[in-house]
């Protein structure tokens, strides 16, 4: 295979390790996010703790596998963003830290405070996290001012500019929304009812924040949508983010909350792949001068790791969907607390 | 303040702290497989309370373990990117591996391990504990390959960056990088099977001594007795067995570190002199006086172990510029440290083999006591023994290759000391991110210890309270609504695996 299939196939397999992330572990910072908004009790907190229980952990693999490939087949670009945004990926660790030990230890003692300071830190975790993936998400779409080496030359303070963070609001909403139709799925009752009034809002709060996210994107950066006069056909990405993000309301009105999930993960998959559209072929667009960008060619590892890469992908990857077809089978139906859950 | 000196403070400490956690999961994990296949082999209820409780303290460490892990993966691009873009064609793709081939598979399976007992057979249970137990030992094995082949590296090729066809120019100076040539060359680089090896051992006495800690105390506190009895000779075995393979490991491992990385034996020896090498016990060296201060050593010692000759020269500090010796006493420290307590385990561990062989060993109450805290040594060997691998390594992040002749010398340039070919390695010192500032790194420090030191004493807390409640009474009927596990045999009879019930456990 020659190397420049071999850089693409690798761009759109990082796009597939991503947006199984996002759809993935979305909801599960979704319901971190919901956590303390649609509770009331000590049960009713366990029970959206549980639904996530056994899922998130292998949920976010694909956010190590996403970085350890990233790490692999586009080393420059890798080294680039993680040095790059030092105090937001440090910021990200902790609030993973935090959203994984929370998860682990809040029901380990029944003492009240020691429950609530890890009901908010699950929700302060999850929350900051979200909002940071968002951030770096409006970062990669406006791009940044790199040297020759690929080193990013502005701050923290200028990477927390108006878009990025308005598009990291935007993640928050659609994670929410996510979380709350998973969660709407695992649960009955009073929470159900009250997690119907929460899919509304944050519906409501994501279409805003999409709106806005829209219309900037269209005015301030051009080259965002520069691919689809090369690919006329990425149109029907736009096309089917557009009718999922529709169909929402819809089967919230219909009470169809499975249909609904569908969407909201639909939804998230074509977001992940007009990022792509919007970056390719530049894994980091250089905002000072574009011949510094990196591209998924001058950032690439060597065709034979690419190729490597590949082959171990393509035997590892139907293990991974086959473990995690497993699991979400023998975790299916609704949530039911038993002495082994949190 | 120095970048890259924060930088190693930083990566010590996030590195110390998670590998408490992975040597302990890749240890109980062997133990949970065994306990759980006897009891399905044996349908004896204690063994299904056994491998109850050291589940949940099994799923506690593995959690803090996977919190602080990912935490890793990031330091490498955001503290020491110009060490990234040297290394990532190889050794981004033995952690990406880890990822699909380990990560998943653990995870997974955890999750049936933890929340499924009451959702799957008990075959179907067991073959999780075993899934997770290999997940983790595989990743074990892509780490410690990434990790060897920094200190043997094999299998690759130092080629210049080109961006658009042209060597790529940083201040007038071509950027170099490592590219795969041979991947199972790269895998199976000269150091990776002594050294995997030698951490899965290391592991195992890690996981055999924290069972045995905690049923010590039972034992001695009078609790749980048959609980504590089964898991303390199971774990004893286990431990004898490692200790001892362990010296062999390290024995063969010793010799490969000679070959490839004399400097860093000579400076684990505290030897300044090339020529016949004495190994030294115990002794401070001291590198300005060019010896070992309160040498108490076996002469001709360490030529014996590397040459089966007492007399045989071993090549010394001298033949290295100070500017490529690994700092000496922390090298030297933690290697002998390490030794002292692995003989200490031999010693331990066939003490209380022998007394267990005649009936003496839950009377001999001093030694339970012993081994109450002798967990702490295990820790502390399987820290030292990464502080020796990572320090004696130093001033190198992927250390260069050195040559020896067909007489077996090791081969000098003309100051009489070793050229390294710069070009084929990379010095820690050029291996930090560029951009980064000390102030950066100082806050990140400050919020890995703040956070790191939360973490560690509600770990305590909670496995304090773990060990306090102890092992639920075996069969498990009062606080299970079904039953448990051996109830749930019994809706599921094909699950038996062959052999009968023992009579009177």
């Amino acid at each position: 295979m020659d190397w420049a299939t071999l850089c693409v196939i690798w761009f759109v397999l990082e796009g597939v390790l991503l947006a199984g992330y996002a759809v993935l572990d979305g909801f599960d910072l979704g319901v971190g996010i919901l956590h303390p908004l649609v509770t009331r009790d000590d049960e009713e907190r366990r029970i959206a703790m549980n639904a996530i229980g056994p899922l998130w952990d292998g949920n976010e693999v694909w956010l190590v596998t996403f970085g350890g490939a990233l790490f692999a087949a586009f080393p420059m670009a890798y080294a680039t963003v993680f040095s790059g945004f030092y105090t937001a990926f440090m910021l990200l660790l902790f609030a993973l830290i935090f959203r994984a030990v929370s998860l682990e230890l809040r029901s380990k003692v029944a003492a009240v405070a020691w429950r609530r300071v890890w009901d908010w830190s699950f929700f302060a975790g999850s929350a900051l996290a979200t909002l940071l993936f968002g951030v770096a998400v409006g970062n990669a779409m406006q791009g940044m001012p790199l040297d020759a080496e690929g080193n990013v030359l502005n701050g923290v303070l200028g990477q927390l500019a108006p878009y990025p963070v308005l598009v990291g609001l935007m993640t928050v909403a659609l994670f929410a929304l996510h979380g709350g139709l998973f969660l709407y799925l695992k649960t009955e009752g009073e929470l159900k009812q009250r997690l119907r009034d929460w899919m509304w809002r944050s519906f409501g709060f994501f279409l805003v924040t999409y709106l806005l996210t829209t219309m900037t994107t269209l005015t301030l950066i051009p080259r965002a949508t520069a691919n689809f006069e090369r690919f006329p056909v990425a149109a029907l990405v736009v096309v089917v983010n557009v009718l999922a993000l529709a169909n929402i309301p819809r089967c919230l009105y219909w009470d169809r909350p499975g249909q609904a999930f569908l969407s909201s993960s639909v939804t998230i998959i074509t977001l992940v792949g007009l990022l792509g559209l919007a970056l390719y072929p530049n894994l980091v667009t250089a905002s000072n001068d574009p011949e510094l960008s990196l591209t998924v060619f001058n950032a690439a590892s060597s065709p034979r790791t690419l190729t490597i890469m590949l082959i171990i992908a393509a035997v590892g990857m139907p293990f991974v969907l086959a473990y995690t077809g497993i699991i979400y089978w023998t975790f299916r139906g609704r949530v039911r607390l038993d002495h082994a859950s949190y | 303040m120095d970048v890259v000196l924060l930088s190693r403070i930083q990566f010590a400490l996030t590195i110390a702290f998670h590998y408490l956690f992975p040597p302990l999961t890749i240890g109980m994990g062997v133990v949970l497989v065994y306990l759980e296949g006897r009891f399905l082999k044996t349908r004896d209820p204690l063994y299904e309370s056994a491998v109850r409780f050291w589940t949940r303290v099994f799923a506690l460490n593995f959690a803090i373990g996977v919190a602080t892990g990912i935490v890793m993966e990031f330091e490498f691009g955001t503290n020491w990117a110009a060490y990234s873009r040297f290394v990532g064609d190889v050794f981004g793709s033995a952690l990406a591996a880890e990822g699909i081939f380990a990560f998943f598979l653990e995870s997974g399976f955890l999750a049936v391990l933890v929340f499924g007992w009451d959702r799957v057979s008990p075959r179907m249970h067991f073959f999780s504990t075993v899934m997770v137990a290999l997940g983790s030992i595989f990743s074990s094995i892509w780490i410690v390959v990434a990790n060897s082949w920094q200190q043997t590296p094999a299998g690759h090729h130092v080629v210049p960056v080109l961006r658009d066809g042209q060597p790529l120019l940083i201040g007038g100076q071509q950027v170099l990088r490592a590219e795969i040539v041979d991947f199972w060359a790269m895998i199976l680089n000269p150091s990776t099977v002594h050294r995997l090896v030698h951490v899965l051992l290391g592991a195992f006495i890690m996981g055999a001594f924290f069972i045995m800690s905690i049923s010590a105390y039972y034992l001695l506190k009078g609790r749980h007795l048959e609980f504590a009895r089964r898991s303390f000779a199971g774990a004893l075995i286990f431990a004898t067995v490692a200790s001892l393979a362990a010296l062999v490991s390290g024995h063969l491992q010793a010799k490969t570190v000679y070959r490839h990385q004399p400097a860093k034996m000579a400076s684990f020896e505290g030897h300044f002199t090339s020529g016949p090498a004495d190994l030294s016990l115990v002794g401070l060296p001291d590198a300005e006086a060019g010896r070992v201060r309160f040498n108490l050593a076996v002469p001709g010692g360490l030529s014996f172990l590397l040459h089966e000759d007492f007399d045989e020269p071993v090549v010394g500090l001298d033949r290295f510029r100070p500017a490529d010796r690994p700092p000496l006493v922390l090298s030297f420290a933690s290697y002998h440290v390490m030794i002292g307590l692995g003989m200490l385990f031999i010693a331990l561990t066939l003490l209380a083999s022998f007394l267990h062989w005649r009936g003496r060993l839950y009377e001999t109450r001093w030694l339970l006591w012993v081994f109450v805290f002798a967990v702490g040594g295990a820790v502390i060997a399987n820290q030292l023994g990464w502080v020796a691998a990572e320090v004696g390594r130093q001033p190198w992040i992927v250390h260069p290759p050195v040559e020896w002749s067909v007489d077996g010398d090791l081969v000098v340039g003309t100051g009489g000391v070793v050229e390294y070919d710069e070009s084929l390695g990379l010095r820690t010192t050029a291996a930090v991110s560029p951009g980064l500032a000390g102030s950066q790194v100082l806050g990140s420090i400050i919020g890995f210890g703040l956070v790191y030191l939360a973490l560690a004493a509600i770990w305590l807390y909670v496995l304090d309270q773990k060990i306090r409640h102890g092992p639920e009474p075996p069969g498990g009927g009062q606080y299970l609504p079904d039953g448990g596990m051996a109830a749930a045999l019994a809706r599921h009879p094909e699950d038996r695996l062959t052999g009968s019930p023992e009579p009177g456990a």
